[in-house]
């Protein structure tokens, strides 16, 4: 089959799709976008988080024909050019990257929580981080770069 | 995966129709659940009917104070919906209790009410599963099975339902309305998941080809004040070994209304009709709190590895009573 959808504001489209492949099959492999990262395929990891609609989801259980027409932004899609977006540049400040397998699904997620809420508790971040795993256990580094880009965020 | 045909229905009528001319065919929801399954192998539809494209992604008011929530609404949005929270906070409080704030996006009403067990031996095809393969065995008996269940099981099967959503459901009486070519039925919560039995490979009571299209919640002024109480192995993102969703109304210190519904524990959302019965009219006390617990606990049927759920559920069950009567917290 044929998907067509928008991705970071472009619209894509890719042909001879197999039913069975996930969105995020078709982002890496289809459309040279290999910023979500393939990791558990069971939406238990976070690695392949993207936002559909501007909802943040596992792009890995999100079947191809179920992105047909919708608005994909992925972590390629967050910075402006050459200037990285607040979560990244934090997460490269505070050396929140270990490996960095799992650093996209995190900076989509965080991305979302700063949008949503303007100063997250500790509590808040640790709730909103819990479906992204970090196999490095790196969970400090990350918290630092999350409380970092709100701070600034709210300054801003 | 084995492959299968997709297709997109854009009203309830063509997404029955679909389903009702192809025997091997399966709804998909928000997918958390059943792509997962294709994956493993476990499901093998042929078709592939996608239903979020159906327009019951609202939730709306019943005449009489009750609510109308759309199949295809979010987890995520509807524990967020101010009437949810202010009405029926225990159904907020389960939902946000359950999955990780991704998953909760995506996952719909509709699919989560058909979820299936996360028991492992009926994840891993090399194991025996009854649920999985009828009359292959169960490998969770004699197995690793602390999560396993301790009510309602069978000696075919011990696994235990995942939904903490379904836990406040059970407890708040809701009606679930399904539809098929033959037209629309409405089945209450308490009786919509069966016992496993000798045929734990049958799981609700819709037919193959029945779709849900919506859960209603009656009015219950008394769950205003309502609670679910969670245990689990870490703080957040994991499946219940014992949960509570409680609604408690007191007046001159006896139980005027009860509800209470029990998760990780049993075969289905499990409503406690004896806790219930020994509460209502009583008095508010810890003692017959605790009188309760042990009344629906009595006929737990334990394995060496999940005995320790049925201290740990009276336990949590008089705590959340306790919190409820006297507004604070405890350890």
């Amino acid at each position: 089959m044929r998907v067509t959808f928008t991705v970071n504001g472009r619209e894509e489209s890719a042909d001879n799709v197999w039913e069975g492949e996930s969105l995020l099959y078709v982002l890496r492999e289809r459309l040279g976008l290999p910023g979500s990262k393939n990791a558990c395929e069971q939406g238990e990891c976070g690695s392949c988080m993207v936002y559909l609609d501007g909802v943040p989801v596992c792009a890995c259980l999100v079947a191809a024909g179920q992105a047909e027409g919708r608005q994909v932004r992925t972590v390629e899609g967050l910075a402006e050019g050459d200037r990285l977006d607040a979560v990244q540049e934090a997460f490269a400040e505070c050396g929140a990257v270990q490996c960095g397998f799992c650093t996209p699904g995190l900076i989509v997620q965080a991305h979302d929580l700063i949008a949503r809420v303007e100063r997250p508790s500790d509590a808040e971040i640790r709730e909103a981080l819990a479906g992204n795993l970090c196999r490095c256990t790196g969970y400090e580094k990350i918290l630092d770069a999350v409380r970092l880009a709100a701070r600034r965020k709210a300054a801003t | 995966m084995k492959p299968f045909a997709y297709v997109k229905p854009a009203d309830v009528a063509g997404a029955v129709r679909a389903v009702s001319d192809e025997p091997g065919a399966k709804f998909l929801g928000g997918g958390t659940n059943l792509v997962d399954l294709m994956r493993e192998g476990v499901e093998r539809p042929d078709t592939v009917v996608d239903v979020t494209g159906l327009p019951l992604d609202t939730v709306d008011q019943l005449p009489g104070g009750g609510l109308r929530i759309g199949a295809m609404v979010r987890n995520s949005s509807l524990a967020a919906d101010e009437r949810v929270r202010a009405r029926y906070p225990m159904l907020s409080q389960a939902i946000l209790a359950g999955a990780s704030a991704q998953l909760r996006n995506m996952a719909t009403v509709g699919g989560n009410l058909l979820q299936r067990t996360r028991c492992p031996y009926f994840y891993d095809p090399a194991a025996a599963c009854n649920k999985r393969e009828p009359g292959g065995g169960c490998d969770a008996l004699g197995g690793f099975n602390r999560s396993h269940a301790v009510l309602g099981v069978s000696g075919s099967c011990i696994a235990a339902h995942p939904s903490d959503m379904c836990v406040a459901l059970a407890a708040l009486d809701a009606v679930i309305e399904v539809e098929s070519v033959r037209g629309t039925r409405r089945i209450p919560m308490t009786g919509f998941h069966r016992l496993p039995g000798d045929t734990p490979e049958i799981e609700t009571e819709l037919a193959p080809d029945e779709l849900v299209t919506a859960v209603e919640l009656p009015p219950a002024p008394f769950a205003a004040r309502s609670r679910y109480r969670k245990v689990r192995d870490r703080a957040s993102y994991a499946f219940a070994l014992v949960s509570v969703a409680a609604a408690l109304e007191v007046r001159d210190g006896a139980v005027t209304a009860a509800r209470l519904a029990l998760g990780g524990l049993a075969a289905k959302p499990w409503r406690a009709h004896e806790a219930e019965r020994i509460l209502l009219g009583g008095p508010a006390s810890e003692e017959s709190f605790a009188r309760a617990a042990e009344a629906e606990l009595a006929g737990a049927d334990v394995r060496p590895g999940n005995a320790f759920k049925v201290h740990l559920a009276r336990a949590t069950i008089v705590a959340t009573l306790r919190e409820l009567n006297t507004g604070k917290g405890t350890a």
